[in-house]
């Protein structure tokens, strides 16, 4: 009954609205509907589906909680590692470099990695375009404000990431905000972009899909992974979530594994 | 001790036994998961809270001393008979209806990711009452709303009983919050459950 009106509630999003949550992973979707149910203390689902059909702010609402996640800079650091060791020495025989965070949240991967192209001498022949579909997170990421009590553990990150200074270095700290260096901001530029609907906007010689297909269905993950292949450069370079592998997927022989433990992928010579 | 289900005349089969444990969970979980046979009936899914590490530890140490295979929980993948599954650290673990793993990284619930509340809620709707759900030692109030939608859908529920916890807090939590089919010592959690699903 309950995966009934969820699905009703869902159809009834994209007519309406035109997010396509049906090739969501259900589960945690679920979750997020029954917590949504009980704050708005309503009756059942289906009186939910009615509410956002007619009330575009409470599917505002709907879409935040959607959109509610967590992330850190460098998470996982010795994939930044990789990077920094390995494929940057790739990145650095182009003249122009674009680099692409998909499903960025609030910006702190984005952030990493200018750091970390910073110290590499990239940076200056660099754009990263950092897009998700939630305004209020980009909104977040593009002041480049974050809580300074969340630093020592950022910086022990960058450190075992390779960094080589501090991360101190690349921000102003104000009480307990900090704000990352304009020479920073400069180079990464914020953008909504929906993986349900929208498509490739550049050709990119890296990609980071980090953590973002674990919400999809195999449907929207065979989608978003193809669009991902379009928007790579001869040769470019995709890098999935710790968890998030190409294995089972229809794009699995485009790909070959550059380093596998830090699932680094890239597009085979041959096509 | 009597070990029919309470309140059913018919004995249920169970199709899966979810285990959450804090706080003193290595010394419990190694009370029992080496202690089941290689041919026991559930596959077994464990959240233990512990800090987000690239190599997991847990996984090897209670796969060298077991007849079960453990292994971490990856996404997609379909639950076992034969296996102990546990969530990686630094994401949800939950169960969608068709018997399939997936993960989220969303906020942290009860301070925790991965929240055993997380895994029981969707296990209990995935399962329904052919669920099995056990709260062991631990420090924090995770897994006690986990173990009433066990018991909304009618699954069984299991308790680690506090006295034998070393620490007391997360058991204790579970049986004010909800009803409590068993609470047993941690020396006879693996019996009870060899008699209840192999006799
Ligand atoms: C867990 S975060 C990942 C953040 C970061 N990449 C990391 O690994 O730490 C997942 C992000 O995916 C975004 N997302 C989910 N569905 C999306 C969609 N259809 N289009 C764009 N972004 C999406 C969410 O808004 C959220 O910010």
């Amino acid at each position: 009954m309950q995966h009934f009106e969820i699905t009703q509630l869902l159809e009834a999003i994209y007519f309406r609205y035109g997010y396509d949550f049906r090739h969501y992973a259900r589960a945690s979707l679920e979750r997020k509907v029954i917590n949504r149910l009980r704050l708005a203390k309503l009756v059942n689902i289906s009186a939910m589906t009615c509410k956002i059909l007619y009330e575009p702010s409470f599917f505002n609402l709907f879409l935040k909680d959607m959109s509610v996640t967590v992330t850190e800079m460098f998470r996982d650091p010795y994939v930044f590692k990789k990077i920094r060791t390995s494929v940057c020495q790739h990145l650095k025989t182009y003249s122009r470099v674009n680099i692409w965070h998909v499903g960025c949240a609030t910006g702190e991967e984005a952030y990493s990695m200018a750091i970390l192209l910073d110290e590499e001498g990239l940076l200056p022949r660099t754009r990263i375009y950092a897009t998700d579909y939630n305004n209020h997170s980009l909104e977040l990421a593009t002041r480049g404000n974050y809580k300074a009590d969340k630093m020592p553990q950022y910086n022990e990150n960058y450190l075992k990431s390779g960094g080589k200074s501090s991360l101190s270095h690349y921000y102003q700290q104000q009480g307990n905000i900090i704000n990352f260096d304009d020479s920073l901001k400069k180079y990464i530029t914020f953008a909504n972009h929906n993986l349900m609907k929208d498509q490739v906007f550049a050709q990119m010689h890296l990609v980071f899909c980090r953590n973002v297909l674990i919400y999809f269905d195999a449907t929207l993950q065979n989608s978003v992974l193809n669009l991902l292949k379009e928007s790579l450069i001869h040769r470019g370079f995709l890098i999935l979530g710790d968890k998030e592998s190409l294995d089972f997927s229809q794009q699995r022989e485009y790909f070959e594994n550059y380093a596998n433990k830090e699932r680094i992928y890239r597009l085979c010579a041959n096509l | 001790m009597p070990i029919k289900k309470e309140s059913t005349d018919f004995a249920p089969t169970y199709e899966a036994l979810v285990i959450g444990v804090s706080a003193g969970g290595l010394k419990a979980l190694s009370a029992i998961i080496p202690s089941l046979p290689s041919d026991f009936p559930l596959p077994i899914v464990i959240v233990p809270h512990r800090k987000h590490e690239t190599e997991d530890y847990l996984v090897s140490y209670l796969n060298k001393r077991s007849s079960l295979t453990v292994l971490s929980a990856s996404i997609g993948a379909p639950i076992k008979q034969g296996c102990v599954y546990i969530a990686p650290s630094g994401y949800h673990l939950l169960i969608e209806r068709d018997k399939t793993f997936s993960l989220s990284i969303d906020g942290k619930v009860n301070y925790s990711i991965p929240s055993i509340d997380i895994l029981f809620d969707s296990a209990a709707i995935a399962y329904q009452e052919t669920l099995i759900g056990l709260i062991l030692t631990g420090a924090n109030n995770d897994g006690s709303l986990g173990l009433r939608s066990i018991n909304f859908y009618h699954g069984l529920s299991l308790v680690q009983d506090p006295k034998s916890a070393e620490f007391s807090v997360m058991p204790q939590t579970a049986i004010s919050t909800t009803h409590v089919n068993y609470i047993l010592p941690l020396v006879d959690i693996s019996d009870f459950l060899i008699r209840l699903l192999m006799e």
